[in-house]
């Protein structure tokens, strides 16, 4: 399974040697791990709850790694991504990409998380000092993903 | 023509229910209309839907727009932009 969405911790260790067992021409793993903060816009942050669209969540998933995989030379990628109340330090989500050289894994790594941060329906809900709140979606991450449009 | 309809996050929150069946009787044709219906339930529904708001569409679980077209038994989600990862 490519893609995992799920309320338990994963362990990197164990994902990345599944990801690559038996697999001898792989010669490149680039990972990116998102972690929960404890700051978020001035304010402390004591926990969030994160809220997903269980069916379409994991098709959107599924569809960008395939469009990973359809623009660059890469072998496998897996996605897994947290979903329910989580704490600061705790992991989020894990997109890892396996490859025969490492260009075409960190690029790829990179297309798929920006790709899940604008195109993924996850929603994060903070919980802080003055209350509950929707994190608002960044214009940031609109304009990461823009660059791949014309790059490549 | 009847709809599924399912709401997530604030949207959720705001309009104070998760899903709903509809069942249209007037003629509405895309996502766009069905938008527009629901804000003229008022109240809530008017704010949480208004133009200029932030709303995002799927249609059957893919994303949609307002000219997407609706079907029979099709499932329609508003959502507001997403924020995961």
């Amino acid at each position: 399974m490519p893609v995992r969405v799920q309320t338990h911790d994963f362990d990197l260790t164990t994902e990345i040697a599944q990801l690559r067992a038996d697999t001898p021409k792989v010669g490149a793993v680039v990972t990116f791990v998102g972690t929960v903060r404890d700051l978020n816009e001035g304010e402390h942050v004591a926990e969030m709850e994160l809220e997903h669209y269980p069916g379409m969540t994991e098709k959107a998933l599924e569809d960008i790694v395939s469009q990973a995989k359809s623009r660059w030379d890469i072998f496998d990628a897996l996605v897994i991504h947290r979903v329910g109340p989580l704490k600061p330090l705790e992991q989020i989500v894990l997109v890892a990409v396996t490859s025969a050289h490492r260009g075409e894994a960190f690029l790829a790594c990179e297309f798929i998380i920006d790709y899940l941060k604008t195109l993924a329906p996850f929603w994060k809900k903070e919980q802080t000092p003055s209350g509950a709140r929707w994190v608002d979606a960044r214009v940031s991450d609109d304009e990461a993903m823009k660059k791949w449009a014309k790059a490549h | 023509m009847q709809i599924n309809l399912k709401f997530f996050a604030s949207l959720r929150e705001a309009v104070g229910t998760s899903q709903e069946t509809l069942v249209l009787t007037s003629d509405l044709k895309t996502a766009g209309q069905v938008r527009e219906f629901l804000c003229q339930r008022g109240g809530v529904w008017a704010d949480a839907l208004a133009e200029g708001r932030a709303v995002r569409i799927a249609c059957n679980q893919e994303m949609a727009d307002t000219s997407t077209l609706i079907s029979d038994g099709c499932e329609l989600a508003f959502f507001p932009p997403v924020t995961g990862g």
